[in-house]
């Protein structure tokens, strides 16, 4: 159900953000924009991120692979004909000959990227734990591998380049608003009990009647939809893709700011997308002057570290500020969750 | 010999013990007893140091002219070196290795290999099973079997007092026999045992003093006989009219 | 056209031991404290390094070096274990994940701040270039010693773990924590023997493998971690035996599929370890030498 008097809190908030996005235009140098950009297409990230990781408990690392799929399909789509031809000879010509505007090849990235993650979910959602976040990583390198070898689709390591730069404040702040919206309600409508139920004991969420295999694929295919459009989104902020664009590194940065900001945590996704980056841009001066490339990365390693062991549940646990809420979250603060998976433990 | 005062312990926000107090003396059998949940393995647990107490005090004396040493903060390793010996609930035997090593282990911070030989070959002989199986893996052990070998391994140790968790549970009534049996001869051969136990009549019987335990404090305390004589424990635990 | 086959068949051995040298530390480690340790590869990486330093660097004598490569391994596993693995412990499982994670990322960006990314150039010593004949195949002494030694300090390993009291006292531990305390056992002394030790072993195999491809660089440690990953996971997590096991299939199959496909089919060779671990999780999620364990009531 709905908060109801946050029918009229979430269009507020929605109203003073397009504010806060128009004077960011109006005020900042384009290389302060990109910034803000990067920063809003990480909240997107953070945010659909949470849905997997944070509210179900899937512990997918395959986020950058997503963005792939994504960032590389709205690539092909929005590119000219003529270029297409140039740089990619070898294309089918029903894909050589496709020009689409910049939504409509969005939404083909974040639908691509749902089917890629209905056939990668079905087997490897059946693992649980880390051997799941393991097989997610060995997805992104498996897509980083299909990338750089089929180079006539995607020209190989070189990536595509020269693409247009489409992405615009407004078009990030839109895309924002659709997946803080869409989360938000979701965390607050029985799917996402559901989600919470299964993060935290699933054979109890079973016997009380979850389908949990069915809301599981739903969240990694929800996080999958949104990593898509976040690629296509980026793809057209960097004006490149490359193989390595979307790497186990960003894997880790999202993972952190999962972690940083909360579990399960909208409010703390947001904040954790906003600070990493802008901190990250904070330390590269010195990296560049010292020469110590590197650092930000310690730094972020650092601060997971320092967070995961004196407080676990991150800045904002699974709640959100209490003046969004009409009503608390279902669970304030995760409790230990036992191992209920049958470890098989011992050196033999 | 072991002096129980006043424990408090949680696990995690559960408050399990309250207050709890009990003593044993040297040479005896105490036997506590109880339904499920009132807190018994927690007890032993925490007395061999696994678990903290968050008040009280727990004091050690294996030999009436030592002084007493206060095991309250000691840690589980440590308190196995002073003299005391836990054989845990669900005997726990370690399935990957072997009985043999399953006994060594028992005797893991003896440095006399000699005499450790020695009392292996003892406990063979207390338990002819073992020698039977000693070069087999826990697991394939039957429960039975992998209650005698928890019991010799608690032994191995030579401890002073050992801390002995629902032997009977799942055992076919002519081994709970046998394992009774042995716990007579442990006493008679001065080991002191502090013996938790679901089968209250069998316990009762054995038992020089008991405590009845419910939400983690002690209810009642006497004599074997005594306890086994009360109205209230034999309709409560042992099932009488 | 079988000497060709013979070739791969011992590449793939040379390329299955040093597998087998990581994979046994890392199963080793997660035997024990049943979570992965992404920084196993880091040390791999981290031992390549200090052959560098120590040999090239210092001029050391070889032996000499080995054995220092093997103790800055053993050290860097301690320092992890403390910092990332014992502050876990009893923690969820996802959280030490995310905690060994995080420390494989410390290790090699603190690499790239000290050393850079450029890829340095391995040396070895020019006896242990010399060729070797062996019944038609051309081998170098480097590739012999490589296998040897692997095969060596494995067969040691085997030895402690089984025979030796501390071995037993380990294969305890890892069994059961609380039940080790009870027999007297040192919880955090055994755990972190059991990350010296394994450690210890992959910086040696860091040794091998700078030797073996030539170049090192900070971010190297990712491959070979992973890679020991799925050969603990394909013999069996946990076992020592199976992780041998694993490496030596491992290394066998990349070679071989590698050697008998056509060449467009190599740069795959990274996607078909992933899928054969994915494969493997699916179907046999307890290897080939795991033996699935009653879950304590």
């Amino acid at each position: 159900m709905i908060p109801l008097a946050g029918s009229l809190r979430l269009p507020l908030l929605a109203a003073l953000g397009a504010l806060f996005v128009w004077l960011l235009e109006s005020l900042l140098d384009p290389y302060a924009l990109s910034v803000a950009m990067f920063v809003g297409i990480n909240i997107i990230l953070a945010v659909s991120l949470n849905i997997t990781n944070g509210f179900t408990g899937l512990f997918s690392l395959g986020h950058p692979g997503f963005m792939a799929v994504g960032g590389y399909v709205t690539a092909l789509l929005t590119m000219l004909p003529a270029r297409k031809g140039l740089m990619l000879p070898d294309l089918p010509s029903w894909l050589a000959g496709l020009h689409w505007g910049f939504l409509p090849a969005l939404l083909a990235g974040g639908l691509c990227a749902v089917l890629v993650a209905v056939v990668v979910g079905f087997p490897v959602l059946r693992l649980r734990g880390h051997y799941l976040a393991v097989a997610t990583l060995g997805f992104i390198i498996i897509v980083q591998t299909l990338l750089i070898n089929l180079v006539g689709l995607t020209r190989g390591a070189r990536g595509l380049n020269g693409l247009s730069p489409l992405t615009g404040p407004w078009w990030v702040y839109g895309w924002v608003v659709v997946t803080i919206y869409t989360c938000w309600t979701i965390k607050h409508a029985s799917l996402g009990r559901a989600m919470l139920a299964i993060r935290e004991n699933e054979m109890a969420a079973h016997c009380l009647g979850v389908n949990v295999t069915r809301v599981r694929l739903l969240a990694f295919v929800l996080g999958a939809f949104f990593a898509g459009i976040a690629g296509g989104l980026w793809a057209h902020l960097v004006t490149l893709v490359t193989p390595t664009s979307f790497s186990i590194v960003m894997s880790f940065m999202l993972v952190a700011m999962v972690v940083i900001g909360g579990s399960g945590s909208i409010t703390g996704a947001v904040i954790a997308a906003a600070a990493l980056p802008l901190a990250s841009e904070a330390v590269r001066p010195i990296e560049e002057g010292l020469g110590l490339y590197g650092l930000s990365q310690v730094l972020v390693a650092l601060g997971v570290l320092l967070i995961l062991i004196y407080r676990p549940q991150g800045l904002f646990g699974t709640s959100e500020p209490r003046f969004l809420e009409s009503r608390p979250a279902a669970l304030a603060h995760p409790r230990e969750k036992p191992d209920t998976l049958t470890e098989k433990g011992g050196i033999r | 010999m072991l002096e129980v005062r006043d424990i408090d312990v949680y696990r995690g926000e559960t408050h399990v013990l309250h207050g709890l107090e009990l003593g044993v003396r040297p040479g005896e059998i105490v036997a506590l007893i109880g339904a499920n949940g009132a807190g018994k393995t927690t007890a032993l647990r925490t007395i061999s140091g696994l678990l903290r107490s968050r008040r009280g005090s727990i004091g050690f004396r294996p030999d009436p002219e030592r002084p007493w040493t206060d095991i309250t903060r000691l840690p589980a390793e440590e308190i196995v070196g002073l003299g005391i010996s836990h054989c845990p609930e669900g005997r726990q035997i370690f399935g990957n290795l072997t009985v043999r090593e399953n006994l060594m282990l028992g005797a893991f911070l003896r440095q006399d290999a000699a005499s450790v030989r020695r009392d292996a070959g003892e406990l063979c002989r207390l338990f002819p099973v073992l020698a039977e199986r000693a070069g087999q893996l826990g697991t394939r052990l039957s429960g039975g079997e992998q209650m005698m070998l928890a019991i010799a391994r608690a032994l191995m140790s030579r401890p002073k007092l050992l801390l002995l968790d629902e032997p009977s549970l799942g055992l076919a009534p002519r081994l709970i026999e046998q394992v009774f049996e042995t716990l007579e001869r442990i006493r008679a051969e001065g080991t002191t045992v502090l013996l938790v136990e679901q089968n209250a009549a069998q316990a009762l019987a054995i038992a020089d003093r008991a405590y009845v335990m419910e939400s983690g404090s002690i209810t009642l305390s006497g004599t074997g006989a005594e306890l086994a004589g009360n109205e209230q424990v034999r309709r409560a635990y042992m099932g009488a009219a | 056209m079988s000497s060709y086959i013979a070739t791969q068949i011992v590449n793939g051995i040379i390329l299955g031991s040093m597998y087998a040298l990581v994979a046994i530390g890392f199963s080793m480690i997660y035997g024990i404290v049943r979570l992965i340790n992404f920084a196993h590869g880091d040390i791999v990486m981290i031992g390549a390094f200090a052959t560098l330093a120590f040999g090239a660097l210092l001029g050391l004598p070889f032996p000499l070096v080995v054995v220092l490569v093997v103790l800055a391994g053993a050290v860097v596993g301690l320092l992890v274990e403390r910092l990332a693995f014992r502050p876990m412990r009893g923690a969820p499982q996802v959280t030490g994940f995310i905690a060994s994670l995080a420390v494989s990322i410390l290790i090699e960006n603190l690499g790239l701040m000290t050393v850079t990314a450029q890829p340095r150039n391995f040396l070895v010593p020019d006896y242990l270039q010399h060729i070797v004949h062996l019944g038609g195949l051309t081998l170098r002494v480097v590739d012999l010693a490589i296998v040897a030694v692997s095969i060596l300090l494995m067969a040691l390993l085997v030895l402690f773990v089984r025979y030796t009291k501390l071995g037993i006292a380990m294969r305890a531990t890892a069994e059961n924590l609380d039940v080790a305390r009870l027999m007297g056992i040192r919880i955090n002394r055994t755990i972190a023997l059991a990350f010296a030790i394994g450690s210890g072993l992959a910086a040696a195999g860091g040794m091998m493998w700078g030797s073996k491809y030539g170049q090192i660089d900070p971010l190297m440690g990712f491959v070979p971690g992973l890679k020991s990953f799925v050969a603990a996971v394909i013999g069996g997590v946990g076992s020592v035996p199976g992780a041998v096991l694993g490496g030596y299939l491992l290394g066998l199959g990349e070679v071989l599929f590698v050697g008998l496909l056509p060449p467009e089919y190599s740069g795959f060779r990274n996607a078909f370890v992933f899928g054969t671990l994915i494969l493997i999780l699916l179907v046999l999620p307890n290897g080939l030498l795991g033996r699935s364990e009653e879950e304590r009531a």
